[in-house]
This record gives structure tokens, C-alpha cells and sequence, in this order.
């Protein structure tokens, strides 16, 4: 007997089945993550269920994690890249009510990583599968606002709309104005919202070695990137797509200038310094920063 | 503490759970029943287990007295509990001539066949408080006791749909954005039998009965195809669990503006109305920006300042500091 059989029994016998949901609603949920992952960046309508928790708050990737999680996985739910932030820890703690399976806040020791609006520093390996929440599934919600209008510009690969909108961001500001959640071409087919990470991380998504699962649930839509896909930012031949610049900038914590770094300013002296977003990446720097200072 | 802690986020949702709990009873009156909820709350109950899909009174009170009469979050506690509980089942069509009516009026027709029926309304009675109720003792009220004995889908997300949003859409529609002036043929408050069929030999078993609110409103017209072009009457249809007459007419309303074969109003576009009325979607996310949004905040700042430092040297393609 172990541990994590033990621990699913005692979560079973509280009423609830193991990981929330009814296994038929499972079942609906990896179905489509199967189509989902035969059409690289297309959107699956699926009969997203609802859960304790708010609508929008993570809901469509926590049904992707509770149809996917069994005992033997290791879970690691982070928000904005850190593995404390209070939505995070609420939405670790009904899985792990509902399923008794081992977290971690180490991404290399996880199975199963999900995220909300960042992809780990830490480089992922193909036995891992790091689940996105999707606020919104659709790229093209602010160049055309009709769900029927815009499922058929996917279907027939018309992007038009979507480039003309990014000329003119230029034509009137200089630079593509998009932020995070950057639209990107899949395998050379559909155009995707990589979810609002940061520029930073889109480059992460392109012939990753994991496998990459998208899920919205007030919008009921699956989509994914399986491991060695083509993930391209629209960009054009003059104007290359740009991650997020920090110039010298280095974290306060733990040094790297190779991290997404969030400012933070002082409440008395008003002075800009920076951190880390991904508190696992940093803090292991940090402490092996230690261990490097204290070893004789 | 912020609410991304480098540490404390267990901590402080505890805090803040025990602190709901306390704010919920602090003013030391005798905590509620849920059965008292389920009594007296009876529209409050109807409202929730219609928006949240489930038809269960005990749940819906139990609901409403956890979330302290938050009747998004009721609706919100109702459909995950449903999420929990495995589909064994469907029920028959409901035969809304079967119901066991407890009132209903039609505005269409003076002398309906089965007659009008007031039943439980407040239609007529003047909105003066009743000071009385706030001293209600036990002994009026048992003296008082004794003394009385691809439509199906757009149905159902508008039976589940949050009343305010249907208001809000089907009064635009009465007020001219769109054109329905309703007439009501027929609204209905009562019991319907459930049926859900044996396994077995497949005859319709009686399993309990459900509390709703049915309209029909009357609206003119379309040409209909089948008419040789005349204008003919065209019916909305409105159907929710529970009492809920502002629902099921506000439903019918919408039920036929969608149906506007040239609608340019935003109620009478299905897409529009069906993607904006539920409760649980819509206030989970306009609440969901109370989420830390630092790292998407901080790509912004990154565009907004690379947009202003061209605007600095003058070097966009047009002057773009304009």
C-alpha cells in the first residue's frame, strides 16, 4: 500500500471522487485533448463542467489537470510564475483534497505543471506536461467580435485581419503594440493565443520538447502544442517580434538577468528594483548562491 | 501582506476563510435554518436553483445561507456540486399541460380556457412596508398557517441564464433596440410532473415533481412562408425553475427576438444574448480581475515605454506622439 493510495482512498471517502469530477466528465475532457493534440493550435469545443471554484479563475486548465492526474503524478500549480501567489494554493489544495497526489514547487520534479500566464524558467522535459489557463481562447476576439465570423476565417487560414491590425499598430505607434498573450502561428496553420504570457516565454512554446495543454473553461475550449511543434509569432520581415526588454536590470534576489523580472518600487525611497517572477527559479538560484558562498 | 507572499498564501486564505465566518455571524442573532431559508426565502431558493441548473431546494437554501446571499455564488455552488454527481438519468419531455397550477394569467386573453388564476403575487398590492414583519412572532405565524392550505439548447442556456442579464436584454428589446412588444398569452406558476423512463421496459416512472414558471408571449408578426406572405402572430417561450415570472417572461421576450430573421439588435442576435447571460461565467469573470495580473501588467509597461522612447527620438513612420 502507498501513500498515494492511501490518500486517495481517504479523499474518495469524503464523498467526492478521486480528482472532482465524474470519470464520464474525465472522459469528455481527454477526448478532446486528443483531437485537441492531433490539430496543433485548433480550438476544441468541449462540455467544460463546472467546478468549486469561480468561473475564469482557472477552471478550464483544472479540468485539464483533474481529467489527466493519477496518484502516481507529482502536481505544480503556480500563478504569474509564483507557486504562493492565493489562487495558486486554492487551486493546489482542491486537487490535492480530491486526489492525495505529492506537490512540489521544484519544476523539474513535476509531472503535471499548471500555470497561469507563465511558462517556467526552468527548462521542461518531454515527461512533463505543463497545462496553460486560458482567460481567452481566441486570437482574433478584437479584430472580429462574431464567434461564426471568426470560426470561419480559422477554417479557411484568413489571417488577413489579424496582420492588418498589426500594421496598423505600427503605422500609428512604431511598434507592435501586443504585450503578453502575443498571437502566434501553429505548425504553419492556426492562429493561436498563447494565453497573456509574457513575450518571454513564446519563444519557449516553438519545437519545445513538452507537451503544452490549453484549457478555457467559461469558454469551453481545449487546444494544445504537442512536443516539437512549429510555435511562430506573427512578425514582419522589417520589424522582427521582440520579447520584453530589462536592459541591465538583474533581480535584487538571487542575480540572474536572464529571468522575466516583474518591478517592484519602494514604499519610502520610491526606487525601482526587480525580482524574479518564477519564485522556484529563482529561490533554487539563490539558495545554490548560498550554498556556493558558504562551501569552504 | 500583498497577495502574491513570497510565503503565506495557505495562511492568509485561511484567515480570510475564518473571517468570512465571522463577519457572517458577528451580529450574534440566531444563526439561520436552512430550512427557514428554504421556507421563507422562497423566491431567493427558486431564483438560485435556476441559475444554477439543479433543482434542489435544500441545496439551493444551503447555498444561499454559505454564501450570505450571494445568489452568483449560490448558482456557482449548485452547478459544482451537479459537476460531482454522475448523468444517470434523463427525464421525459415535461408536459407543461400536466401542470398543477398555481397561478396563472394571460394578458391576451380576458377569458382563457381554464380561467385566470392570481395565485401568490405581489402584482397587486401597494410596496408599503409591513413594520408588522419585523416583529413577526411564532404565534401569528402558525395561526396564519393553518388558516391556508437547435432550440433546446438556447432554452436551456436561457432557463440557466442570470434574471438581471435577461432583464437587462430583453427590456432593450421592449425599448426599441429590436421590436418586441410582448403580449402575454399565457404565464403559469405550478408543478409539472418528471418522468425519467425504466431501464427496463422503458415506461415513464413519476420521479418527483418541479416547481416552475412558464410564459408564452404573443408578438407580432413575420410574414410567415407558409401563410402566403400574411402577417401572422409569433410566440416567445419562456420556461424556468421555480417562481420566477421577471425570468420566464423576460426568457419569452428574448426567446422571440432571437427569432428576428433580420435582427440588428443585440438581443436578437442568439450569439450575443446566449454568450452574456449566464450567471456563473459572467460574474466569475469580471471578478477574476481581482487576480494578481503583474507579469501581463509588466509586458505592458515594457510597450507602452518602447512606444515612448520612439516617440522621444521621433523615428516612428509617422509622428507618433500625436
Amino acid at each position: 500500500m502507498r501513500v498515494a493510495e492511501l490518500a486517495a482512498a481517504g479523499a474518495a471517502a469524503r464523498g467526492y471522487n478521486f480528482a472532482y469530477l465524474d470519470e464520464q466528465s474525465k472522459r469528455e475532457v481527454r477526448r478532446r485533448l486528443l483531437k485537441a493534440v492531433a490539430i496543433p493550435g485548433h480550438q476544441v469545443p468541449f462540455a467544460s463542467r463546472e467546478l468549486p471554484i469561480a468561473r475564469g479563475w482557472g477552471t478550464g486548465g483544472l479540468q485539464v489537470t483533474l481529467a489527466l492526474i493519477g496518484p502516481d503524478d507529482t502536481l505544480k500549480v503556480i500563478d504569474q510564475g509564483s507557486d504562493d501567489s492565493v489562487n495558486a494554493v486554492n487551486l493546489r489544495a482542491l486537487v490535492t483534497r480530491t486526489t492525495g497526489v505529492w506537490t512540489t514547487t521544484d519544476a523539474r520534479d513535476a509531472t503535471i505543471i499548471q500555470s497561469r500566464h507563465r511558462v517556467p524558467e526552468t527548462d521542461l522535459t518531454d515527461a512533463q506536461i505543463l497545462v496553460l489557463q486560458v482567460p481567452d481562447p481566441e486570437p482574433l476576439r478584437h479584430v472580429e467580435s462574431g464567434e461564426t465570423r471568426r470560426r470561419r476565417m480559422h477554417a479557411e487560414g484568413d489571417y488577413g485581419a489579424m496582420w492588418v491590425q498589426l500594421f496598423e499598430d505600427v503605422v500609428r505607434w512604431g511598434e507592435v503594440t501586443a504585450a503578453s498573450g502575443y498571437p502566434v502561428r501553429v505548425h504553419g496553420r492556426y492562429l493561436m493565443d498563447p494565453t497573456p504570457i509574457p513575450r518571454w516565454d513564446v519563444p519557449k512554446l516553438h519545437r519545445a520538447e513538452t507537451l503544452y495543454l490549453f484549457g478555457a473553461g467559461r469558454e469551453k475550449r481545449l487546444y494544445a502544442v504537442p512536443p516539437h511543434t512549429a510555435v511562430e509569432p506573427l512578425e514582419f520581415d522589417d520589424l522582427p517580434f521582440a520579447v520584453e526588454e530589462f536592459g541591465d536590470a538583474r533581480c535584487r534576489r538571487c542575480g540572474s538577468d536572464a529571468s522575466f523580472l516583474n518591478a517592484s518600487y519602494d514604499r519610502e525611497t520610491g526606487e525601482r528594483s526587480y525580482v524574479c517572477s518564477d519564485t522556484d527559479y529563482c529561490e533554487r538560484r539563490a539558495a545554490a548562491a548560498l550554498l556556493d558562498a558558504e562551501a569552504p | 501582506m500583498g497577495y502574491v507572499a513570497a510565503r503565506g498564501g495557505v495562511e492568509a486564505i485561511e484567515h480570510a476563510r475564518h473571517l468570512v465566518r465571522f463577519y457572517r455571524l458577528r451580529g450574534g442573532s440566531p444563526p439561520l435554518e436552512v430550512r427557514q431559508i428554504q421556507d421563507q426565502f422562497r423566491l431567493a431558493v427558486d431564483k438560485a436553483m435556476g441559475e444554477g441548473g439543479l433543482y434542489s431546494p435544500f441545496h439551493a437554501a444551503l447555498a444561499l445561507k454559505q454564501t450570505e446571499g450571494d445568489s452568483a455564488e449560490a448558482a456557482l455552488m449548485l452547478r459544482a456540486f451537479a459537476s460531482t454527481c454522475p448523468r444517470t438519468a434523463a427525464s421525459c419531455v415535461v408536459e407543461p399541460g400536466e401542470m398543477h397550477v398555481l397561478r396563472r394569467i394571460s394578458a391576451a386573453f380576458q377569458e382563457v380556457p381554464g380561467g385566470q388564476l392570481l395565485g401568490p403575487s405581489r402584482d397587486y398590492t401597494q410596496r408599503l412596508f409591513d413594520f408588522a414583519l419585523a416583529e413577526e412572532r411564532d404565534v401569528e405565524v402558525h395561526a396564519f398557517l393553518t388558516e391556508v392550505a437547435p432550440r433546446s439548447a438556447r432554452l436551456q442556456t436561457l432557463a440557466r441564464g442570470e434574471t438581471g442579464g435577461l432583464l437587462a436584454l430583453a427590456y432593450s428589446s421592449m425599448r426599441g433596440y429590436g421590436d418586441v412588444h410582448p403580449t402575454i398569452g399565457d404565464l403559469r406558476v405550478g408543478w409539472v410532473p418528471l418522468r425519467i423512463r425504466h431501464p427496463r421496459d422503458g415506461t415513464p416512472v413519476l420521479v418527483g415533481r418541479v416547481l416552475v414558471t412558464e410564459a408564452e408571449v404573443l408578438a407580432r408578426f413575420g410574414a410567415a412562408d407558409g401563410n402566403g406572405g400574411a402577417p401572422v402572430f409569433t410566440v416567445g417561450y419562456g420556461l424556468c425553475f421555480g417562481h420566477n415570472e421577471l425570468k420566464a417572461i423576460c426568457m419569452a421576450v428574448l426567446d422571440r427576438a432571437m427569432n428576428e430573421p433580420e435582427g440588428r439588435a443585440p438581443a436578437e442576435s442568439e450569439e450575443f444574448v446566449l454568450a452574456h447571460v449566464d450567471p456563473v461565467e459572467a460574474s466569475g469573470f469580471a471578478l477574476h480581475y481581482k487576480l494578481p495580473h503583474y507579469v501581463t501588467f509588466q509586458s505592458e509597461i515594457d510597450r507602452v515605454r518602447a512606444v515612448q522612447r520612439r516617440a522621444a527620438r521621433r523615428e516612428g513612420p509617422r509622428d507618433a506622439g500625436r
